[in-house]
């Protein structure tokens, strides 16, 4: 068994204090550990961006970052977007623009979509196509997605 | 309050052609669903898979005895404890092998209590090869003395199929001008975001419960009861959310079966998750194939002929992949109106990967080349005769009523509007004339825009006895509607049309039909998700059943109102007379009074559409679809001359759509199924040395992403279906189909260049110019 080790890190605004194995990925205690099943694996060498989450502020690929590096730091996934039962707008806006089809690649995108709406309010379509560089899909040829995430801009606009 | 009548009239109001929301859709964006690879069911085991990672070999021996011994493993099995060759089309894979055929091979699987206990047991299986000399490639199957793949079948030749219709040396000495290449297309992915997964949870009663990401769920439990020897009745399937499918799931896999031995050893709950390295190497592949074609053409731009022979590399294995040319003739003797027609196509077995079903299914193959074949004849007759380019494709496009030598009947054929609609938006010949004089300058960026088409079937492929999707509809005393229909949702949105479809009918809004789909204990029978099928042929039998309860709601309501049931409707959730829309009754209130009366009257329906397509055939002369569309793409590219890199900038795309359902979902599979070829045509390609994968990996593998997409403008085409839903016709696949070969065309346009191998990556298309010009100079 691996060596284990205390973690203190905010998650979707709530503290968590956890025992964690030294040799996990953030991906795997989310999924695995925390239930949080909203992350997705799809290529754990960061080149797909299913597993996509905000670490103080910035995107990451969570396949890629070990459990243990979350010491004090401060976590969105794409469960702590949502504020009740009300879709955060970035999530309404995928849904009501048709960018959801399988759905699996959604959570990554909708979070890194998020991200760079918040770096850049006034975004241009160039700019988030090369924002969501990272992220693959395979159902929606993307035009959904940047529909969506420019209906964001517009209304912030 | 639900009783009072906020308006006294109803308009009639269509859903058809609206945008509907997927259902679906928030519980995804939220990161709420749990797809099949986020389950995790009571005393679950995890179990890995023992690939043999060699092309050829005899398995000496195995041991297995130190993985038993390690803590934590519950079961490893082999070859000796599975029945033998009980998979695939032809029934020559097992879902363990006793001996190696390809390098994905399924030599020992595992169950733990982990992933990592599996995986660590997997180390300590020792197996004892003898390598054996291989065969990669189809022509060095076909050679005598060549080693052999499969004993059943000692010449490697695997499944055959062959079209002739006409005087095919009459049609040649017709034949002003004709051309004869050689296109070979190679082998790519489907890449589906959630790897492949199945659970298998047997019962007391020995009956498995399998939750699969199959496409097919009933006919699947036909072809896995063998490989576990059980009866199929005793098999129920149940279909979580998928990550993806795209055909990929369209047959029994290894893991399915090795899934379900392992459950049935421990009597626990198993499951099989790939990692994406596994999904790459031990997932099907598109049907590589190698094709000679020849068409010919009088000076006057008449096609005379189309010949195809073509070369498949079967694999070792024989799943759909081999089957393909069913499709591939009707696009030889169907793309365009081809009087004489000779196909011919060849599977043979060798050491390689092996393919599966894959959205476009042979024509995105055949079209590469028979799509290119118009348009260097195109060139041909403008260039020595001053025929019109556009002209020329209006001249041998069919119109409706036509038939083609397959005996497919384009009833309604909006072949000539998709091919204008698309010229005329992008302004294609002006630009083709310009494009093609600056290809002479010295230029670093070359323009350029090429026009493709293809056809497809578009009201399903008859290939089983019955292309048939059962639904069963309730409609409760609170009129909420409940669907359970055959057809199966992987993402392309069947749970949005039919809702909508529904809705449409019975007058409820979309968010009050609920949709059930996912179990097949529960679910009529339906073929399963392929072939363009599932709008036309689900959407059809959700009509019919909702039209059925409709009408036995009005017949109840116009008993009561004392007037004929011709004379009523059902609106916004109300029994309206029909003329004014003036409410007669709030519907749920009418339902309950249906219901509760000494002889109740309940709305349960059900339906079973069965299309009027005929089984294809062993001769392949059938009308095996219930519709046939066509789609027009013009791309236009921009050609890096120095490092060769290909820009898609803009598609035009005209297709026959029959009619607009939900036209949100509609732009949704256009717009995904586009990406689908453009991956194909500029960057995807495992790449095999000797039968193994250079490339299992997204970072090597370059699937596109977001920047690679190009500005596109859809244009739908209603031709107005007679046997579709509302008119409707099968969409999801011509998208994929066109846009290759209209790159190709571009480029050529562009470079003055073919590429008859696609993908035309940076490094080919630098290759090809810098040859170029090392010749010309």
């Amino acid at each position: 068994m691996s060596v284990k080790t205390k973690l203190n890190f905010t998650l979707n605004s709530r503290p968590v204090n956890i025992e964690v194995p030294v040799d996990m990925t953030v991906l795997n205690l989310f999924r695995d550990f925390l239930d949080l099943k909203g992350t997705k694996y799809a290529c754990g060498e960061g080149e797909c961006g299913a597993c996509t989450i905000e670490v103080d502020g910035k995107t990451i690929n969570s396949c890629l970052m070990m459990a243990v590096d979350l010491q004090d730091r401060d976590v969105l996934t794409i469960e702590g977007l949502q504020k009740g039962n009300m879709l955060h707008p970035m999530q309404q806006a995928f849904v009501d623009h048709g960018a959801v089809q399988c759905g699996f690649c959604m959570p990554g995108m909708i979070i890194q979509a998020n991200y760079l709406v918040k770096q850049n309010p006034s975004l241009t379509r160039e700019e988030m196509k090369r924002g969501l560089e990272g992220n693959i899909c395979r159902c929606t040829g993307y035009t959904k997605v940047l529909d969506a995430v420019a209906a964001v801009v517009g209304l912030k606009g | 309050m639900s009783e009072q009548v906020a308006f006294q009239h109803i308009e009639k109001k269509s859903l058809i052609g609206t945008r509907i929301k997927k259902p679906d859709a928030p519980a995804k964006a939220i990161g709420k669903t749990r797809y099949i690879n986020d389950m995790v069911l009571p005393q679950m085991l995890y179990a890995k898979i023992l690939h043999a990672g060699r092309p050829h070999a005899e398995i000496v021996s195995i041991d297995t005895s130190e993985a038993e011994k390690l803590a934590g493993v519950y079961a490893v099995i082999t070859a000796k404890d599975v029945p033998d060759l009980k998979l695939g089309f032809v029934k020559d894979n097992a879902p363990l092998k006793g001996k190696v055929r390809c390098e994905r091979d399924e030599v020992a699987a595992v169950a733990a209590e982990s992933e990592a206990i599996a995986a660590a047991a997997l180390k300590l299986i020792k197996v004892v090869y003898k390598d054996l000399p291989g065969v990669f490639s189809p022509e060095d199957g076909l050679k005598e003395g060549a080693p052999i793949i499969q004993e059943r079948f000692p010449d490697n030749k695997s499944l055959r199929f062959e079209f002739k219709h006409g005087d095919l040396e009459q049609a040649e000495k017709d034949s002003d001008i004709i051309l004869d290449d050689e296109f070979n297309v190679h082998y790519v992915t489907h890449c589906c975001m959630g790897t492949s997964c199945a659970i298998a949870d047997f019962d007391h009663n020995g009956k498995l419960t399998i939750y699969s990401q199959t496409q097919y769920p009933y006919n699947y439990k036909m072809d896995l009861a063998p490989a576990l020897g059980i009866d199929p009745g005793d098999i129920r399937v149940i279909q979580p959310p998928t990550g993806g499918s795209f055909g990929a799931k369209l047959d029994v896999y290894p893991f399915e079966p090795v899934a379900a031995i392992l459950a049935q050893k421990t009597g626990r709950p198993v499951k099989i998750l790939f990692d994406r390295e596994e999904e790459f190497i031990n997932s099907p592949t598109r049907q590589p194939a190698k094709m000679h074609v020849r068409t010919g053409c009088t000076k006057d731009g008449v096609l005379t002929f189309r010949s195809a022979d073509v070369l498949m590399d079967n694999g070792a294995y024989t799943s759909w992949g081999p089957t393909v040319p069913v499709i591939m003739m009707r696009t030889v003797s169907g793309h365009y109106r081809v009087p004489v027609v000779d196909f011919k196509g060849q599977a043979v077995y060798t050491n390689n990967a092996y393919a599966g079903s894959f959205r476009g299914y042979g024509n995105v193959q055949m079209t590469y080349a028979t799509a290119q074949h118009m348009d260097m004849l195109a060139e041909k007759l403008y260039d020595d005769y001053g025929l019109d380019p556009i002209a020329f494709r209006l001249k041998n496009a069919q119109e409706s009523g036509e038939v083609t030598p397959q005996k497919s009947f384009l009833r309604e054929c909006a072949f000539a509007e998709c091919i204008t609609t698309a010229a005329d938006a992008s302004d294609y010949v002006n630009k083709l004339k310009k494009y093609t004089a600056e290809r002479a300058t010295d230029d670093r960026y070359k323009r350029g825009i090429g026009l493709a088409s293809s056809i497809h079937n578009a009201g399903g492929a008859k290939i089983h006895k019955s292309d048939g999707c059962g639904t069963m509809l309730k409609v409760d005393d609170y009129a909420r509607v409940t669907v359970i229909t055959g057809a199966s949702e992987i993402g392309q949105g069947i749970d949005a049309v039919i809702a909508q479809i529904v809705s449409e009918e019975l007058g409820v809004p979309v968010e009050h039909v609920t949709l059930v789909n996912n179990d097949s204990d529960l679910g009529p029978w339906d073929v399963g998700v392929h072939a363009s099928r599932t709008t036309f042929i689900a959407g059809n039998g959700a009509r019919r059943a909702a039209i059925k309860a409709k009408k036995q709601i009005l017949a109840a309501a116009a008993k009561q109102a004392n007037v004929t049931a011709d004379e009523l409707d059902l609106r916004g959730g109300y029994v309206v007379q029909d003329k004014d829309g003036a409410v007669v009754i709030k519907l749920d209130r009418m339902l309950r009074q249906m219901h509760f009366q000494p002889v109740p009257d309940v709305v349960m329906v059900s339906d079973y559409y069965e299309p009027n397509s005929e089984p294809e055939g062993k001769d392949h002369i059938s009308d095996h679809s219930a519709a046939y569309s066509h789609a027009v793409h013009i791309a236009e590219v921009i050609v890096d001359t120095y490092t060769g890199e290909v820009k898609v900038e803009k598609v035009t795309m005209a297709q026959d759509v029959g009619r607009v359902i939900n036209r949100m979902g509609l732009e949704a599979q256009m717009e995904g199924g586009l990406a689908f070829g453009l991956g194909f045509a500029l960057s995807e390609e495992m790449l095999f040395e000797k039968g193994h994968l250079k490339n299992p990996s997204f970072r090597d593998y370059k699937v596109p992403t977001a920047p690679d997409m190009p500005e596109l403008d859809i244009h739908f085409i209603e031709s107005d279906c007679a046997e579709g839903p509302y008119g409707a016709k099968g969409i999801a696949e011509l998208p994929t189909i066109v846009i290759a070969p209209a790159i190709a065309n571009a480029v050529y346009n562009a470079t003055g260049i073919r590429f008859f191998n696609p993908p035309m990556t940076p490094e080919k298309v630098a290759h090809a110019i810098w040859d170029k010009k090392r010749t010309a100079s």
